[in-house]
């Protein structure tokens, strides 16, 4: 049964993912994330899960790669400069087929950078997880609503791809408590159910014959296939894409924003269409896959202008937005990073700004 | 076969009978025999898995039939973590080297001892870096030279050999703690009956035992496998003294 309750986006992670069948977490403290393990200790003994606190970050995604080997449903989390060192892991599972889901909890950056919220992960996210060139599914959530949804979710994208997902958030929808309705708790037959379903590779000791292997790379000239493989799989994506599309049939001045971002510009846009101006947002749900179709066919008669709306300074998903539009459309940008937020006023301003020199 | 023969020995179906690919006169074939041996007198051959590490012990990979996951180097502590907890009924080993287990994986070695995790650490060590090439390690001696230290470890600049199972030896959580070796027939019977022992304490659920063997590399020591086998016992063993620091039974 669905269940309305009213909780903090990390705690609202934990428990979505236990929903979803969850059994094993390992994670390693860091500001604004630390709910997210805590949860797990309380909640994972109570349906026979595993909660481990690594030694460090780097530790913690090698247990989780560890745990997803044996076909369990695992998870971890961390935040920004506790994610860069997920890199070597997160490379190994991508490369190991490994369905492993994760949680990024952004904060300012770079380097230990601030614990407060910011999007500054969003190439490493979407473009370079680790080394090698692999690609993952990034969700990224707007409401804690979203993250529960699509941490629930995420389990299953992953095992269908045997690839690892990675939930994109920050720390404003960490810490913030929202109502949420949850999703059904998996009951034990269900999980043994999905388990059993990875039994075709889950290394946990088979009779001689029937070996089962783990395999980040190889020895020998197999390993250019095992790339090509990957690649079609990317390459069926496409389905996967997902975008709001806010006020936007007859939009000319259109808000770029996903994540806690778009929240904020979506007020925005309401106050805008209030003053008769027409404002419009997109918001990427998939960062990667990016909606860049939807970018693409942005008709430069109709939409005199974007706003590229990140937390983050230098802008990073204005890469994505550029390639998608060519240069068709004006591109402005509206940023914060470093910890300090977006205000209401400052992308009001920024719209404003936009809108002066294109309208 | 005659009827008045019977098989009294066979070679352990965990490794393939097409051979291996380490060097001459090297000694990870014979520890991949016991571990073998040891798992088919348990009858847990079908539940054995491995942990492997990155070096010359990756090469391990082409040459056992049971099942195996590769961990990054240095991490196999805290991969074979993850598959012990969430597998608890597979027999979990890793296999490393002293560069991955000492140097790199320094962390996750310790941490999964202090936590006394219920694994089994097969330690190979023979105080150089072999897949790479020669390279120092933290256990390399004082004066024996790598490609990094051409002139020979000096311990103003590099410091002392790292004694790994002195330093577990120190924490609370481990069962066993033994250091042995494979250069000789009773030195290998002895290292079978250890990798026995700590899969034992596994199954029995005991938690942490690691059994560190002290060998050779003929082809990164520069030597040949007589002489190879000299320096071991010589000065190998005079820095790493074989010996039980710890078997609670």
């Amino acid at each position: 049964m669905a269940e309305r309750v009213f909780m903090k986006g990390c705690e609202a992670i934990a428990e979505a993912a236990t929903r979803a069948g969850c059994r094993f977490f390992a994670g390693y403290p860091i500001t604004p994330q630390n709910e997210i393990p805590e949860y797990f200790a309380r909640r994972m003994p109570e349906v026979g899960g595993t909660f481990v606190q690594g030694e460090s970050e780097v530790a913690s995604v090698n247990m989780l790669y560890g745990a997803v080997a044996t076909g369990i449903r695992a998870m971890s989390s961390s935040s920004s400069c506790g994610i860069s060192l997920y890199s070597e892991g997160v490379s190994y599972m991508a490369a190991a087929r490994c369905p492993a889901v994760y949680v990024n909890v952004q904060r300012g950056g770079p380097g230990i950078g601030a614990i407060q919220p910011a999007q500054q992960d969003y190439l490493q996210a979407t473009k370079a997880s680790g080394n090698g060139g692999f690609k993952m599914i990034v969700l990224a959530p707007s409401t804690v609503q979203e993250c529960v949804d699509m941490t629930y979710e995420a389990f299953d994208l992953a095992e269908r791809d045997e690839n690892p997902v990675l939930v994109l958030t920050d720390g404003v929808m960490g810490t913030m408590m929202e109502p949420v309705i949850l999703p059904p708790m998996k009951s034990d037959a269900e999980v043994a159910e999905i388990r059993a379903k990875q039994a075709h590779r889950a290394v946990i000791g088979h009779a001689i014959g029937d070996q089962h292997t783990c395999e980040p790379g190889g020895i020998g000239d197999g390993w250019e296939k095992h790339n090509i493989e990957t690649a079609a799989m990317y390459n069926t994506w496409d389905k996967d894409v997902r975008v709001e599309e806010f006020m936007m049939d007859d939009a000319e001045i259109v808000l770029a924003a996903y994540g806690i971002s778009a929240r904020i510009s979506k007020v925005i846009v309401k106050e805008l269409r209030k003053e008769g101006i027409k404002a419009g947002l997109i918001r990427p749900i998939t960062v990667s896959p990016f909606p860049y179709d939807t970018f693409a066919k942005l008709d430069p008669a109709k939409v005199k202008g974007i706003l590229d709306v990140e937390m983050s300074i230098p802008a990073q998903m204005r890469f994505d937005i550029d390639h998608a539009i060519c240069g068709r459309i004006p591109v402005k940008e509206c940023l914060r990073s470093g910890g300090q937020l977006l205000t209401n006023d400052q992308v009001m301003a920024g719209a404003r700004e936009l809108i002066k020199e294109v309208l | 076969m005659a009827e008045d023969m019977k098989k009294v020995y066979a070679r352990t179906k965990a490794v393939k009978e097409s051979g291996n690919s380490f060097c001459p006169g090297c000694m990870h074939s014979t520890v991949h025999k016991l571990i073998g041996e040891a798992a088919e007198e348990l009858g847990m051959l079908d539940k054995l898995v491995r942990v492997e590490g990155v070096g010359c012990c990756g090469l391990g990979q082409l040459y056992v039939t049971h099942d195996w996951l590769i961990a990054a180097h240095g991490r196999a502590g805290a991969v074979a973590t993850g598959v012990k907890r969430s597998s608890p009924d597979s027999l979990v080993y890793t296999y490393q080297g002293d560069g991955d287990l000492a140097a790199i994986g320094l962390a996750e070695t310790m941490s999964a001892a202090n936590r006394g995790e219920n694994i089994t650490v097969i330690f190979v060590n023979n105080g150089i870096y072999g897949m790479t090439g020669g390279q120092m390690a933290p256990t390399t001696l004082i004066g024996m030279k790598a490609t990094t230290a051409p002139a020979g470890r000096n311990a103003e600049e590099h410091g002392y050999p790292m004694h790994v199972s002195e330093i577990l030896n120190q924490l609370t959580a481990p069962k066993m703690i033994v250091r042995t070796a494979v250069d000789t027939p009773q030195n290998v019977m002895k290292t079978r009956k250890y990798i026995k022992k700590a899969f034992q304490n596994q199954i029995e659920g005991k938690g942490y035992s690691i059994v560190e063997i002290v060998t050779s590399c003929p082809t990164n020591w520069g030597l040949g496998p007589i002489e190879s086998l000299d320096f071991l016992r010589e000065k190998m063993f005079a820095e790493y003294p074989l010996g039980e620091f710890r078997m609670n039974d």
